[in-house]
């Protein structure tokens, strides 16, 4: 028990030196460049509070229930025994569709982590306040799970087919580029900051596990050389999803607006 | 008295519903995949209730402090009408976060390691320190104009979708230059910039930024500054990479 509060403390004075800076730079500018109080302080003080509080214990809890399991499974379902039987039966040549369980975990974990994504859940919050509820927070954040999902699947065959990186990445860029000709100009900007939120505190740790444990088993690939790339995925292919999310609902929002 | 508890049991509940997919996940791969027990069943269950409980907490300080603090400096940098201030502010909130972020400090200690085997950098300790420090200062950096840029897109009320298709074209281009061993490691220093404290402050100042400028929609300009945060540093990272 005093072990947990000793991981706890440590972990809320790591945060604590995390948000230091933002709230060095805030009441810097306040006190310094726009010289008038804070509006509702003592709330705003406590509210931070809460947000320091709050990341401690989530990450504290991560730290105990998500990332020993979560890695230990990377590791359990990239291992060549489970693959293939045992190691004696390890091919000198292997096809794509022998890690399809690794493709189907990479999806699940990435959509499943992604929805317990905190700084999705704030974006997902102002833009259901910001559209005046016309984009709902679930829809968005089941969205952009979808594509972190099919991101992440897509990057982890990349790893074991061995194809380059910017290939797809390139491929990923020309189709956002098509959509967006194409999609309500209200999801753009949005969409595009879908990308950048979907990889923080859950995310980033399991696939970097998930990614560095198949390239350093997968035959002929290099932790260090293949291992990179998952995060990229992860931030592209959302994107895409919220954007055709937007374009499917498009008809229900114009009647939205008709009504209106 | 009433209210708070309402809303806590609330929060509570939504943050419980964000978590079950995950324990879903696991306890399908772990028993019909793998044929396994679930180990530690009982730090599993109270750690993922202590996530819960941080969710909800988070999600409480998010509607009383950092939402209403990003948004109520927009009001007031947009009222002093200062275009100076506002851009040093939006430069060092960009810095300032990223260069402490750990998702990056993991990252650009990672990426050290592989400069190191790929024989770009002397494979000592402190060649590799300074490599990792070059490659987070070159991030914050980056973060920094992107944030310059986005904020003066919101006041110019610039079209979002040439900038970033620019910004991705710069992408492309670069990635023809830049030595083959950077590019990976440079394509996801653009996803961990962002952390889950910046997020909702930069979210806040844009939209606030734009809903205090006449003209302006909050839903089509406000957003789009994290955009630029995840793109810029792809950029100056590729050219990092070529000047070593």
């Amino acid at each position: 028990m005093s072990h947990f509060f000793l991981q706890l403390l440590s972990i809320t004075v790591d945060t604590a030196f995390d948000v230091l800076p933002i709230v060095i730079i805030i009441f810097g500018f306040q006190f310094l460049v726009i010289r008038q109080p804070v509006p509702h302080l003592k709330q705003v003080l406590l509210g931070f509070l809460y947000v320091l509080l709050g990341l401690s214990f989530f990450l504290v809890g991560l730290k105990q229930a998500l990332f020993p399991i979560g890695e230990l499974m990377a590791k359990q379902l990239t291992d060549p025994v489970f693959i293939y039987g045992s190691l004696e039966n390890i091919p000198r040549f292997f096809h794509w569709s022998d890690y399809r369980w690794v493709y189907i975990f990479a999806a699940s974990i990435g959509f499943s982590t992604t929805i317990a994504e905190p700084s999705l859940l704030a974006v997902a919050l102002k833009a259901h306040e910001v559209s005046a509820g016309t984009i709902s927070v679930w829809g968005l954040r089941v969205a952009v799970a979808l594509g972190v999902a099919f991101g992440i699947a897509l990057g982890t065959y990349r790893i074991v087919s061995g194809t380059p990186l910017y290939y797809y990445i390139i491929g990923g860029y020309v189709i956002v580029i098509v959509q967006t000709f194409f999609a309500p100009k209200m999801i753009v900007a949005l969409a595009y900051d879908s990308g950048g939120v979907t990889t923080s505190t859950v995310t980033v740790p399991l696939v970097t596990a998930l990614g560095l444990g198949l390239a350093s088993t997968v035959p002929g690939r290099s932790a260090l050389l293949d291992g990179f790339g998952l995060i990229a995925f992860a931030s592209l292919f959302p994107i895409i999803s919220v954007m055709a999310y937007a374009q499917l609902s498009q008809s229900r929002w114009l009647g939205n607006v008709k009504k209106k | 008295m009433k209210n708070t508890l309402i809303s806590i049991f609330k929060t509570l509940y939504l943050s419980l519903r964000d978590l079950y997919p995950i324990i879903l996940v696991i306890a399908f791969f772990q028993i019909v995949v793998l044929h396994q027990p679930i180990p530690h069943l009982f730090q599993l269950l109270s750690g993922a209730l202590l996530v819960v409980i941080g969710l909800s907490l988070f999600v409480q300080g998010l509607q009383m402090g950092l939402f209403p603090i990003g948004e109520s400096m927009a009001y007031a940098f947009a009222r002093k009408g200062s275009l100076f201030w506002l851009l040093a502010f939006s430069f060092a909130l960009g810095f300032g976060t990223t260069i402490a972020e750990p998702a990056l400090i993991a990252v650009a200690n990672k990426a050290a390691d592989v400069a190191a085997a790929a024989g770009v950098v002397a494979n000592t300790v402190q060649a590799k320190e300074s490599y990792a420090d070059g490659l987070r200062l070159t991030v914050a950096f980056s973060v920094g104009i992107a944030l310059i840029i986005g904020v003066l897109r919101i006041l110019r009320g610039w079209p979002v979708q040439y900038l970033i298709v620019g910004g991705y074209i710069g992408v492309v281009i670069m990635t023809f230059f830049a030595p083959d061993d950077i590019i990976g490691i440079a394509y996801d220093s653009g996803g961990v910039t962002t952390s889950t404290i910046t997020v909702p402050l930069v979210t806040a100042l844009g939209v606030g930024l734009a809903s205090s400028i006449k003209g302006r929609n909050p839903m089509v300009d406000g957003f789009g500054l994290i955009a630029f945060a995840s793109l810029t540093p792809m950029i100056f990272v590729m050219l990092f990479g070529m000047m070593r």
